[in-house]
């Protein structure tokens, strides 16, 4: 991949104050590499931290969560000063398509209006001009202009979903964090979003990071995917690679339990969930549902290591020939 | 059942963190506690006359002798029992009218919410005090009289506030669901709207009750309070209609004053609080205050 990456992320930690002197440690040390234009895959199972990371790149944590870590946006660190240098980026370089966005809607207001809020909120345009653009947003995620007048209720859900995507692009953002965007919608709609997030990607030159936990989604849109566990990325690299050779056990079985159409390998579920997150687990995180486990597993955290061309993974097996494995 | 008793733990840490709630409910046992105790505890008798009429306070009498030459102590420890007693069971009529007005209405909606809600709008807009003097001269001036009183009064807050809470809890997607199941009414009501209201009616209640003792106190004051039940109002229209005020005798009628205001104010800060506990939304908004804390990164992992 070429030209310096528009996004990255390094050693990103959230931790949850949950009083009591309990404190959650979701998100512990995950980066991401993200270059102009890339659509990057973010998966895991439920609770692997996938949401909190792209809200911590928001900065819309609850009160009781602190951040550490830097958010190279164009090698600017915005998180270096916290709320005050992330402020100007939110939206206007970073945006998100929330969970559920097509709920996110005021009833009671226009489409249109909405729309023009963000803008005005963030300076980009206002009045007539707003107006404008508002309707070219929604030509551009395939909205008649004029629905803009229309009322949420008044939209499908899919027609919402498109609203949603079409307010997060308001202000020109160079990052797109879709979080699940396609869930609750039918498989023909979820291919219509899909297809005019990849066709926004290309002709705008953003970047996207696809939240989700359907790797078929992934593949069919992405060219590059992060494997999620336990609060780390524990396999990063394009997504043919990470598809038909996995370094990782994890991705290996995650693809493993996703139906294939031919149906012909059966669907194999991993075993166990994924560990508490409340306290230090010595090892690999992964070690006690791992099917390949060996002695080093549980004494040592495997570091996410090269194991091909822009293709990492953090697994003591994967980087043996490297880091010389022990007997 | 586990799931709400974890709830309960979160709410009684959360009151206990709260220095209005510690301080209110504190004060509250102390005064329930005297008016539990209050034959035990009282100096002197209730019906013991132990001196002159308006005697000054002095080392054997703290607040001195009131009209008749009973002991303003021992009368205001009596009159801690009166008082609480309507309050709390005149707050309980009212919570049980209100809640089940509002409950009905709010529910079934429509007409029977029209019919409820006009009915509550009648109430409300009858001027308190000249109703209270009328119906107390209609069933004459008993206790029980009164609580009834002050319960048919106050319960029109109550009836609105649930009404509004249930409206919302009625459209709710587990309502829907559970009534698709084939749940009665009385089911869905019972099991699914009440323990949705009831921390609204709990916090309510309690800061009903401050509102009954004061308008029990405005009763007495009045004249129209039961003549035999010594309460913290008698207290003071005793003293009042004695020319207490001529002669001076201050501590016949500062002390009730006194021993209302502070119980009023418990109640409040206590209802209050138990509304924010319960409540926690109202204090701490989730997503429009962004306040996270930044760290520095942590060093790698040892065993990395």
């Amino acid at each position: 991949m070429s030209g310096a990456p528009v996004l990255e992320v390094q050693d990103l930690h959230v931790w949850f104050d949950l009083g009591q002197g309990r404190e959650l440690h979701p998100v512990q040390g995950a980066g991401i590499t993200l270059d102009r234009g890339e659509r990057m895959g973010l998966v895991g199972e439920s609770g692997c931290g996938k949401t909190t990371v792209s809200l911590a790149l928001m900065g819309l944590l609850p009160p009781n969560a602190s951040v550490a870590g830097r958010v190279l946006l164009d090698g600017e660190d915005i998180l270096a000063g916290g709320e005050e240098t992330l402020r100007p980026h939110r939206w206007n370089d970073i945006a998100m398509v929330f969970q559920g966005a097509m709920n996110a809607f005021n009833p009671v207001k226009r489409i249109g209006d909405q729309i023009c809020e963000a803008m005005e909120l963030h300076a980009v345009a206002r009045g007539r001009a707003a107006e404008t653009r508002c309707g070219e947003l929604l030509e551009l995620v395939g909205i008649r202009a004029e629905r803009a007048r229309r009322f949420p209720h008044e939209f499908s859900g899919g027609m919402r979903q498109r609203a949603a995507i079409a307010m997060a692009l308001a202000c020109n953002p160079r990052v797109l964090l879709a979080d699940e965007p396609t869930t609750a919608l039918d498989v023909m709609v979820q291919a219509q979003i899909l297809q005019l997030l990849q066709q926004i990607s290309d002709d705008l030159g953003l970047a996207i990071v696809l939240i989700t936990h359907d790797l078929p989604i992934v593949a069919q849109t992405c060219q590059t995917a992060s494997v999620m566990y336990a609060g780390r990325i524990v396999e990063v690299g394009p997504t043919v690679a990470l598809h038909d050779a996995p370094r990782h056990p994890y991705t290996r079985m995650l693809f493993a339990a996703t139906p294939d159409l031919a149906g012909t390998a059966g669907v194999v579920s991993i075993p166990g969930a994924p560990p508490r997150l409340d306290r230090e687990l010595a090892g690999c995180p992964f070690a006690p549902r791992c099917d390949s486990t060996f002695a080093t597993c549980t004494e040592r955290l495997p570091r996410l290591l090269p194991v091909g061309d822009d293709h990492l993974a953090a697994c003591h097996l994967a980087a043996g020939h490297l880091a010389g494995r022990p007997a | 059942m586990s799931a709400n008793r974890v709830r309960d733990n979160a709410v009684f840490a959360a009151l206990r963190g709260s220095p209005q709630a510690v301080f209110g409910g504190t004060v509250l046992a102390i005064v329930v506690l005297i008016a539990v105790l209050a034959s035990w505890i009282a100096p002197y008798g209730e019906h013991q006359r132990v001196g002159e009429v308006f005697a000054h306070p002095s080392t054997s009498h703290w607040l001195g002798l009131d009209d008749g030459g009973f002991d303003m102590l021992t009368l205001m420890m009596y009159g801690a029992r009166v008082s609480l007693i309507v309050g709390f069971a005149a707050a309980l009529v009212a919570m049980v009218i209100g809640g089940a007005v509002g409950i009905v209405a709010g529910f079934f909606g429509g007409k029977i919410d029209t019919l409820l809600m006009r009915l509550t709008d009648y109430f409300l807009a009858i001027p308190d005090v000249p109703l209270m003097i009328v119906v107390a001269a209609i069933w004459g001036r008993s206790l029980r009289n009164i609580i009834l009183i002050i319960g048919a009064i106050y319960w029109t807050s109550t009836a609105r506030v649930v009404r509004a809470q249930v409206k919302s809890v009625r459209e709710r997607g587990y309502i829907r669901r559970t009534r698709v199941i084939g749940a009665s009414n009385t089911r869905l009501i019972m099991r699914h709207v009440l323990p949705q209201v009831a921390p609204l009616l709990v916090a309510t209640g309690v800061l009903m009750v401050a509102y009954a003792i004061f308008a029990e106190t405005a009763i007495a004051f009045l004249g129209l309070g039961d003549p035999s039940a010594v309460s913290w109002g008698l207290l003071i229209e005793n003293a009042f209609s004695r020319d207490a005020v001529t002669v001076g005798a201050w501590w016949a009628i500062v002390p009730p004053g006194i021993a209302v205001a502070i119980v009023v104010v418990s109640l409040t800060m206590l209802g209050t609080a138990i509304e924010d506990a319960l409540n926690p939304r109202l204090r701490v908004s989730h997503v429009s205050v962004r306040r996270f804390r930044l760290r520095p990164i942590p060093p790698p992992r040892e065993d990395a």
